[in-house]
């Protein structure tokens, strides 16, 4: 006998039985934000990805109150290994790694999401007009697109930072939004030229909708899964390239973050020095991350392909 | 001795994040050697789950949660894996809505036969290329094609062109059974009465056994031999389809039959069924078409209807149920 | 309501073409509408009919102003419609509306009924919220959608495919539009639920006055809700008159092909016929090698949704460029999935 279910469901009469979609309601942005946060939590990789996510932004924001000690603060031995006062072990200057681990947490989050989010916006800008509206405007667009997709992004990154006077974390925020945009706005332009197309889209401009309203409110609210995809992996990207700005020195040397960490690292040789940690750690907490930024793109996969949710 | 007979198929979908749906509820049905039925129901009805628990097609959500399906003596219901393909070449097969779309588009329609041909040869066989591409082009003459389409690819072919290909492929692995799923739904309507023809004597020359599965009833009647008709997951009738023109029938057959009109009389009435049909998700209690029928009784909220005579077939409805024998007689004379 | 017949003018369409030029093999040029006149006088219900291909939806798609005919004119009284820039054809839209065929397409699955429905009172009526709303539930009244609350909230997949046509209806219905072009309304609907809308299109026209022009395939519903048909045949009129002598009487052997792929079931008993070499010669012939890479972008398009294969001619509103490359092909046999 089949068990009753609990409550009836809506109507769905006329169509084969498909799971329900979740409702996005476009007016309140908080609550659609919370909404797609739950429905993320329901995949259980993207549980993972946001549960490591979340750890390190409490220890970001918390830093002060977790770290032992300042991380600027020189007074200990250098190049010590991990003991009692310093859990990681000293640098070579003599500062505390593990308060240094925690508070560069804050700015490889930082840039990792600010980039990740600039990269997304002139993503969405780029694509949602150029997907829009063919012809010479989408012509210009899509070459300049395809013009940041063909340069290496590493190289790029590289010149532009070795250039630019200041060195400041947002440089390298800059730098990496500049560099990692393309990808989107491909994606984007194209999913916005097959929804243009939409008869809901055709229904709209029927209703008298003015451009601006038939792209952010028709078109775009249609793409979140695939924004929220491409927020994830710029911001993916973002994390590395921090990382590895700074460690190649064209970073703020003075600046604590994860990449720094490594970079004075290698300076000071510390694989020789036996002070492993100090590879170590930076490097674990990069990939992880990363990979929680991945994980998260897998549920927001499955947001968007109802059929991937199915076992 | 039915080619297939399936016993009390139930089958429900379960999706991990909403509610469950019972979507084909105790269904036996038997289909003999040779015959060409059909399975007509409306959208949501339960019909393409059927067709594809009884070919064995059903993917999560979707889970047989009991039922056993005798295909000539063997018990296909438990077969998995390697047991179960092989049960595909000369056994049964399924034609989709879709099956223009479910080419390859980077192959050549040749390369799709010779494909289907040596994942399915006998142990041992050789299916040389020569031999294959012979094969294939009797297959296209048998679906009405020109052979010279092997070379091309599926974006080359119009949407009906593909269909056809779609079933000589279902066809060179020289099935006993074909379940056909709306195969003329996506095609244009002249087209669709020309593919409709050329199954319909595909099927007449070949001898094979067919389900075709449409919520088109006009089409349903015209091309087959045994019609049943399907609503809210449950057979609620089962006649041969001449009969159906004329006497009484299910409530439901009746308004479906309705529906549909000539356009050249001089009077065209066309009739529709109010309401909608039930929330699968919900039990059903009595008769599923009863809140829509204008014969309900009490007793039909109450008892749900088993297949009883009428006519020259069955039909599931209390009222219909109820008539004398003389009333019975009467009505298949009249057929 | 406001009866405005008085007020509905004529639409006049005048020998339109519509030529497409195609990426083939050689540079070939397609006429998809060639040379179509016809009148849909105040108040009439006209038909366009004919297999998939044969321009009707492309005619549709000219005379609400989404695409530009390559000759010929398009006179709605006296506005020249063929020739109306992005601002006008605004304007235009509160007099012309369009019921789209397919119901799960034409709503956007993130809006409720009622803002779906609203949009057009505040776009062309100038309506605020509190009023727009008063409105949504009494076009919601009138398409048979009640309770109206209960119905307001809704989204789309919420709602059957009968219920979404009828908020596609509402809401081609919410400006008060003089003419309603309604393309294949009903193809994608169970058949059971067909007659609740051709009533409703037709209860309309008695109601409110409006023009109705109406696109099919489907000769029965052409029967049951137009006064005059044209039949249309790879961009032409092959036939044309009043509905019921057209398909009682019908001169062209393209109208009794059409008609004979009505299967009715009364008619079944009667049919059998079909002649083999009819049948392969029918299909062989009707252009099926394409090999245009025109047809290839369908397979390719991104669209999760597979309505996309023939997403037709209702493209995008670039009225200025003639010459546009049709987005999706007119493989001749191939029509919407349902």
């Amino acid at each position: 006998m089949i068990p009753a279910t609990t409550s009836p469901a809506p109507s769905v009469a006329d169509t084969p039985p498909t799971p329900p979609v979740r409702a996005l309601a476009v007016p309140g942005p908080l609550r659609f934000l919370l909404r797609a946060l739950a429905t993320l939590w329901s995949n259980t990789k993207a549980q993972i990805g946001l549960v490591i996510l979340g750890t390190m932004i409490v220890i970001a924001v918390f830093a002060p109150v977790l770290a032992p000690h300042s991380p600027d603060s020189t007074d200990f031995t250098p190049y010590r290994g991990p003991s009692g006062t310093n859990w990681f072990g000293t640098t070579g200057n003599g500062q505390d790694v593990f308060s240094q681990m925690l508070y560069g947490a804050r700015v490889s989050l930082i840039v990792g999401l600010a980039a990740g989010l600039i990269a997304t916006l002139v993503a969405v800008t780029i694509g949602l007009i150029a997907g829009y509206r063919p012809g010479f405007v989408d012509e210009v667009l899509s070459f300049i697109t395809n013009l940041a997709l063909l340069i290496p992004g590493l190289p790029l990154m590289i010149i532009i930072a070795a250039y630019v006077p200041s060195r400041s974390i947002w440089t390298i925020v800059f730098v990496v939004a500049l560099t990692s945009w393309a990808t989107g706005a491909r994606v984007i332009r194209s999913q916005a030229t097959s929804l243009r197309n939409r008869e809901f889209v055709t229904s709209a401009v029927f209703s008298g909708e003015r451009l601006g309203r038939v792209v952010f409110r028709e078109i775009l609210p249609n793409m979140t899964s695939l924004v929220a995809g491409s927020f994830f992996g710029a911001a993916t990207a973002a994390v590395m390239a921090e990382a590895s700005l700074e460690f190649l020195g064209l970073g703020n040397p003075t600046t604590v973050s994860w990449g720094t960490i490594l970079y004075y690292a290698k300076q000071q040789n510390a694989l020789l020095t036996g002070q492993w940690v100090l590879v170590l750690a930076p490097g674990l907490a990069i990939a992880t991350l990363a990979v929680s930024f991945t994980l998260i793109n897998f549920g927001v996969d499955a947001l968007s392909n109802p059929r991937l949710r199915e076992k | 001795m039915a080619l297939l007979q399936a016993t009390d198929i139930n089958v429900t979908y379960r999706p991990s994040r909403g509610v469950n749906i019972w979507a084909v509820r105790d269904i036996s049905l038997s289909l003999n050697a040779g015959e060409f039925v059909g399975l007509v129901g409306e959208s949501g009805c339960g019909k393409s789950t059927l067709g594809y628990a009884i070919t064995r097609m059903l993917q999560p959500p979707a889970h047989m949660e009991s039922g056993s399906i005798d295909f000539d003596g063997t018990d296909i219901g438990e077969l998995s894996g390697e047991e179960l393909r092989r049960q595909r070449r000369n056994g049964f097969a399924l034609v989709l809505q879709s099956g223009m779309n479910a080419l390859n588009p980077v192959r050549t329609i040749g390369h799709h036969f010779l494909d289907i041909m040596r994942a399915h040869a006998c142990d041992g066989e050789e299916v040389s290329a020569e031999a294959g591409e012979q094969r294939s082009r009797d297959l296209l003459t048998k679906v009405r094609l020109d052979p010279d389409v092997l070379s091309r690819y599926p974006h080359e072919l119009s949407g009906g062109m593909r269909q056809r290909v779609s079933i000589a492929l279902a066809l060179s692995l020289e099935p006993r059974l074909i379940v056909f799923d709306e195969p003329t739904t996506a095609l244009d309507v002249i087209v669709q009465h020309a593919v409709m023809q050329t199954i319909k004597d595909l099927q007449r020359d070949s001898g094979f056994t067919a389900l075709l599965i449409s919520h088109d009833l006009g089409l349903v009647i015209e091309a087959t031999d045994r019609v049943m008709v399907m609503y809210a997951g449950k057979i609620v009738e089962d006649q041969p389809s001449a009969a159906l023109l004329t006497g009484l029938h299910h409530p439901y057959t009746e308004a479906l039959l309705a529906c549909y009109a000539d356009p050249r009389a001089d009077v065209v009435e066309l009739g529709g069924i109010p309401g909608s049909p039930p929330d699968l998700s919900v039990p059903q209690t009595g008769c599923s078409f009863a809140p829509r029928c204008s014969l309900a009784e009490a007793i039909c909220t109450e008892v749900e209807p088993k297949l009883t005579p009428l006519g020259s077939g069955t039909a599931a409805c209390h009222v219909r149920a109820r008539l004398t024998t003389n009333e019975r007689e009467m009505v298949s004379n009249a057929g | 309501m406001p009866d405005n017949s008085e007020t509905v003018p004529p639409m006049v369409v005048d020998t339109i073409t519509k030529q497409y030029r195609v990426r083939g093999k050689g540079r070939t040029t397609m006429m998809a509408v060639d040379g179509v006149s016809f009148t849909i006088a105040p108040g009439a219900s006209v038909g366009l009919v004919g297999a998939s291909g044969s321009g009707k939806s492309t005619i549709a798609s000219m005379i609400t102003g989404s695409i530009r005919p390559t000759s010929g004119s398009i006179m709605f009284g006296d506005l020249a419609v063929h020739q109306l820039n992005r601002r006008e054809l605004r304007a235009y839209h509160s007099n012309v509306q369009m019921v789209f065929q397919d119901p799960y397409g034409a709503l956007n699955p993130l809006h409720t009924a009622e803002y779906t429905i609203s949009r057009p009172c505040q776009n062309f009526l100038g309506m605020t919220a509190e009023q727009a709303q008063t409105r949504v539930h009494e076009l919601l009244e009138i398409v048979g959608l009640t309770p109206t609350e209960q119905f307001a909230s809704k989204l789309p997949h919420q709602l059957s495919g009968g219920q979404r046509q009828r908020v596609v209806i509402a809401r081609a219905l919410a400006c008060n539009p003089q003419l309603i072009v309604a393309d294949e309304p009903v193809s994608m609907l169970d058949v059971s639920l067909r007659a609740g809308i051709l009533r409703l299109l037709t209860q309309l026209r008695t109601d409110h006055g409006l023009s109705l022009l109406y696109i099919t395939h489907d000769l029965l519903s052409a029967r049951v809700v137009t006064d005059e048909i044209l039949v249309l045949n790879e961009g032409k009129v092959v036939e044309r008159g009043a509905t019921k002598a057209v398909l009682q009487h019908p001169q062209d052997p393209y109208t009794v092909k059409l008609l004979d792929a009505v299967a009715a079931p009364s008619a079944s008993a009667a049919s059998s016929h079909d002649n083999p070499t009819d049948v392969q010669s029918n299909d062989v012939q009707s252009n099926d090698v394409q090999s245009n890479d025109v047809q290839s972008n369908d397979v390719q398009s991104n669209d999760v949704q597979s309505n996309d294969l023939q997403s037709n001619d209702v493209q995008s509103n670039d009225v200025q460029s003639n010459d546009e490359v049709p987005p999706v092909p007119v493989p001749n046999d191939t029509k919407v999935n349902s």
